[in-house]
């Protein structure tokens, strides 16, 4: 039952890309308390990516990273501050947004919040199908049922309840709200993480055979490194708001460049014994996003600082498989590639 | 080692509307000192019951039964509540999950720490003060006499935990209790802070139980595993034992639902468990994984299936020889 | 892994439907509240009788019979089974006028709860859902509401404007919406966060249809509370106006009214203003106990 979901990472520059992101960023406005006024919070910083079509894109980084606020904007449920956001090289800004719902679908991590409890299975799976009237009401239970199965879930919940379902029936119904309109790229946010491990597999499972059968596009926004390295064919991975390195999953996870990926990937356990736990010394202080640290925002917890990090930002260097956020790959330090 | 917490046959029932919920069905264990007791398991298994009664923090209504539970030489069951909260906190303490909720958002973290070795020991402030330093050091956080006068939510999710951390072992205590004491964190942070954790107890000789989800925090800080599901151990022994060659059909399914990389295939599908945990209201025959497993016989659905025991640290809760067993982990690793 | 992955076909499909829906639960729940029993059986007689009045009463409720006054009840040595609860001072059968007074009580709340309900449930709705200078209006409206004293508000508006039940009902709608848009401001403000909003939104979802279809169910339970006890709320006070002279006018048969008519007799006849009394206590006490009822058998349930 095996088979390659990873695609010549190498040949992709030639391919258009399905989705892109030119540089989006989005500040928030945080007050800072009665007096004091407000602060600009850079939630997303300049984030560059390309998702290419039938591509699982991974997306790690810790919480307050901005993997949310991107997911938001790439929904079309906030507007980017700077930047553009394209789907198949047109942009999104002009587009309404039944255009944009119409491709891109969310499905979110926590199933007992993200299903009404006021309404039925069916209800909620043929919203999108009321909103957007594509289907004609009487065929609406029919379709519903159709994706009822294609999730794994009998038809015959068309009228229960969500407080009826277990949390993987659940996730189950929010997968299959989220492919009713048959949407071309699906953003994961995090959709295994409030589940057990041996559901996990299950709705896991499930993402991979749905993914090749309707030939989606998924971006998989998670922090367990290893369901990403499982599912994706490339990975950014994001810090304080940047894309720090974006790479070929393979080569990512096999030679991670920036220290704060290699410190990532140490910090996976796996259910394997003798392996320990490796110090990752990234010291205890994540710091405040309101106020970053100058140079490369990484700088204060990074094992292998150098005086230039402090007062220089280092920029994106481009690299093989894509690009990678550090001083330590530039032309004049030891570390260079190539 | 000498045997700190001794458990045998504790039950835990919870009287509900539709009839009594038997959320831990006869757990039998020990922790020694300087050893750590990995408890791994679903939610709903019974693995935060089973520790909420060690510390008798049961809810009201619910019944605990046990033949022995013997703490550092004294019977557990037969002490007053007013006893037992000098042992809670003192000899043995807890950490829990969710290091927000666990602080007083009202009391400086100073004041905290301090007051919990106070409420035990005749202790002058000043010395009290000074091992709430030294203990906040001892846990990785900078600046530590200047931290005493903050308030938690000035602190980030790590820093809280490795406070609640130090705050249980203010009285030094003999035994920790770890309740999923990483969920609520990054993953950087919970390698440091099982890092931590592993290092003060060793140091410490303390005994511990680590109860969690997560199968990679058993099999990186754990010296004995035991794996629960519905309310009862299905198998326990040294964590490599179990990890390399599980026995129990469950264990099994666990450990092929985990993808690893560079071992399971990239993109894959995945081991997985079909059907769900059957309810653990009212009485209970026979195997409760019978439903789910894939070596079911009839023989599994008529008497409840008791611990075979392997060895001395080894045991597994099914009807199949240990050479079956053994063969079927073998395939399972294989494909 | 072989093993799992054979079973990999017939995931959950074998998995039966054991859990009750919530109308299920809500009912289960509702047959067990004995304060919800009991109010709603108190309150369905008076709703029934109320409805009933016109075949109910034994005589018509503005005939004054002048021969006829201050009877006594049945239960008096001197009284008749032709008056039941006896005749007030200008000889009109008590009990008519009971009967058709609880239609101008109901009446009342009802009529009161609508209009009231209407206006804050849509402005906690919008102040909840919007946030931002929409819910700083809105605060500012109900702050501004909430420091002007009701009751002398509607003492003053209804002296102005002259009392009638109409104006009683349109003045009391527009000083009791206040907790609505509290209570529904809040409940909105919880439920905008969560992920079905996001997934109705990112559906296409307009925010006029998802602040309709997917927000206004979920806090139909608090409105349903809110609702009781403002009507109870909503009839004291127009029994309070009423008994003032600025409420509804003789001569309808006001249960307010009837104690003030009364009052002159309280200490010769006391049956005229207790029975009213009585009544309307019955009827407040049986809204507020259905209200907590309602409240307890609509509780969200425990997630495990």
């Amino acid at each position: 039952m095996n088979f390659n979901p990873a695609i010549d990472t190498q040949n992709l520059s030639s391919v258009k890309p399905i989705m892109e992101l030119r540089n989006v960023s989005r500040t928030f406005m945080v007050s800072q308390g009665v007096f004091r006024g407000k602060k600009p919070l850079k939630a997303v910083n300049e984030v560059s990516l390309k998702v290419h079509r039938g591509e699982v894109l991974g997306l790690v980084g810790e919480s307050g990273c901005g993997k949310t606020t991107l997911a938001m904007m790439l929904l079309g449920l906030l507007t980017p501050g700077q930047g553009e956001i394209l789907i198949e090289d047109q942009a999104v800004s002009g587009w309404n947004l039944l255009e944009i719902t119409s491709r891109i679908q969310p499905i979110f991590q926590d199933p007992y919040s993200s299903l009404n409890p006021r309404k039925t299975v069916g209800q909620s799976i043929s919203l999108p199908l009321a909103i957007h009237k594509t289907v004609q009401k009487k065929d609406r239970r029919q379709l519903v049922e159709k994706m009822l199965e294609a999730v794994g879930l009998p038809g015959r919940f068309y009228n229960s309840y969500p407080n009826q379902l277990s949390g993987g029936q659940r996730q189950r119904v929010a997968i299959a709200r989220a492919l009713v309109m048959k949407p071309q790229i699906v953003i994961c946010d995090e959709p295994t993480s409030a589940l057990d491990v041996s559901v996990q597999s299950q709705i896991l499972n499930l993402l991979l055979k749905l993914k090749n059968q309707l030939n989606l596009t998924y971006l998989f926004i998670s922090h367990n490194l290893a369901v990403v390295e499982h599912l994706a064919s490339r990975v950014a991975v994001m810090y304080l708001g940047r894309v720090v390195e974006e790479g070929g999953c393979e080569r990512l996870f096999s030679k991670p460049l920036h220290p704060y990926t290699q410190a990532l990937l140490k910090s996976v356990l796996l259910p394997e014994p003798g392996q320990g736990i490796s110090n990752v010394n990234l010291g205890a202080g994540f710091p405040n996003p309101i106020d970053p640290p100058t140079g490369c925002t990484f700088h204060p917890r990074c094992p292998q600082v150098m005086d230039i990090c402090r007062t220089q930002s280092p920029g994106s260097l481009s690299i093989e498989d894509g690009y990678v956020e550090c001083h330590l790959y530039r032309k004049e330090n030891k570390n260079y590639l190539n | 080692m000498t045997v700190l917490l001794e458990v045998e046959n504790l039950t835990v029932d919870i009287p509900l509307a539709a009839g009594d919920l038997h959320a831990v069905r006869g757990v039998d264990f020990t922790v020694k000192k300087g050893e750590t007791l990995g408890i791994v398991g679903e939610s709903g298994c019974g693995k935060s019951i089973t520790s909420f009664a060690i510390m008798n923090l049961l809810p009201q209504s619910a019944v605990r039964n046990s033949r022995r539970l013997v703490f550092d030489g004294q019977a557990l069951d037969e002490l007053s509540e007013e006893q037992l909260s000098d042992i809670r906190g003192n000899k043995m303490s807890m950490i829990f999950q969710e290091p927000m909720t666990s602080l007083n958002p009202s009391y400086t973290i100073g004041e905290q720490l301090i007051e919990t070795l106070l409420r035990h020991r005749k202790a002058a402030r000043r010395e009290a003060v000074e091992r709430a330093v030294f203990l906040l050091e001892k846990v990785g956080i900078t600046a530590a006499a200047s931290r005493l006068k903050q308030y938690p939510h000035q602190l980030s999710g790590g820093l809280r935990q490795r406070v609640m951390i130090a705050m249980a072992l203010m009285c030094g205590p003999e035994m920790i209790i770890a309740d999923e004491p990483t969920t609520a964190l990054d993953v950087t942070i919970q390698a440091q802070i099982l890092n931590l954790l592993a290092g003060i107890q060793s140091e410490f000789q303390m005994g511990q139980i680590l109860i969690t989800h997560d199968l990679g925090v058993i099999a990186s800080v754990a010296h004995r595993v035991a794996v629960m599901y519905a309310g009862q151990f299905v198998e326990t022994g040294s964590v490599a034992e179990v990890f390399e060659t599980p026995m129990h059909p469950y264990t099994q399914g666990l450990l092929a639902c985990i993808p690893i990389p560079g071992k399971t295939k990239r993109g894959s599908f995945l081991g997985s468990i079909p059907g769900k945990v059957p309810t653990l209201i009212g009485d209970q025959t026979g195997c409760s994984f019978a439903n789910r497993c894939a070596y079911v016989k009839e023989a599994c659905l008529l008497k409840n299936v008791p611990m075979n025991s392997i060895g001395s640290v080894r045991s597994y809760r099914c009807i199949l020889s240990s050479e079956v067993c053994y063969q079927n982990a073998r395939e399972a690793a294989c494909s | 892994m072989s093993v799992q992955n054979d079973t990999l076909k017939q995931i959950p499909n074998d998995e039966e439907i054991i859990e009750p829906t919530p109308g299920q639960i809500m009912r289960t729940r509702a047959l067990r509240h004995w304060g919800l029993m009991i109010g709603g059986i108190v309150l369905g007689i008076i709703v029934i009788l109320a409805l009933a009045a016109p075949i109910a009463a034994p005589h018509d409720p503005y005939t004054q019979t002048l021969s006829n006054r201050l009877l006594p009840p049945v239960w008096d040595a001197k009284g008749s089974i032709n008056h039941i609860l006896g005749t007030d001072q200008v000889g009109r059968d008590y009990f008519s006028r009971l009967l058709y007074g609880a239609r101008i009580s109901l009446m009342i709340g009802f009529a009161t709860v609508l209009l009231s309900g209407f206006i804050g449930t849509s402005l906690g709705l919008m102040a909840g859902y919007f946030g931002g200078r929409v819910d700083l209006f809105i605060n500012y409206l109900i702050t501004v509401r909430l420091s002007l004293p009701g009751i002398l508000v509607a003492l003053a508006t209804v002296q102005l404007i002259g009392g009638s039940l109409p104006v009683v009902i349109a003045v009391l709608g527009f000083m009791l919406w206040v907790r609505f848009a509290v209570v529904i401001r809040s409940a909105t403000m919880q439920i905008r966060n969560m992920d079905y909003i996001k997934a109705a939104r990112a559906a296409g979802c307009s925010a006029f249809r998802l602040i309709v279809t997917q927000i206004l169910p979920n806090v139909l339970n608090q409105f349903v509370v809110i609702a009781t006890l403002e009507a109870a709320h909503a009839i004291l006070l127009e029994a309070a106006l009423s008994f003032l002279g600025i409420g509804v006018q003789p001569p309808l048969p006001s249960w307010g009214l009837m104690i003030n008519e009364g009052k002159d007799y309280m200490f010769f006849k006391p049956y005229l203003i207790s029975i009213s009394g009585i009544a309307l206590f019955c009827l407040v006490l049986s809204i507020n106990l259905v209200g907590d009822g309602i409240r307890d058998v609509t509780a969200p349930e425990n997630r495990n």
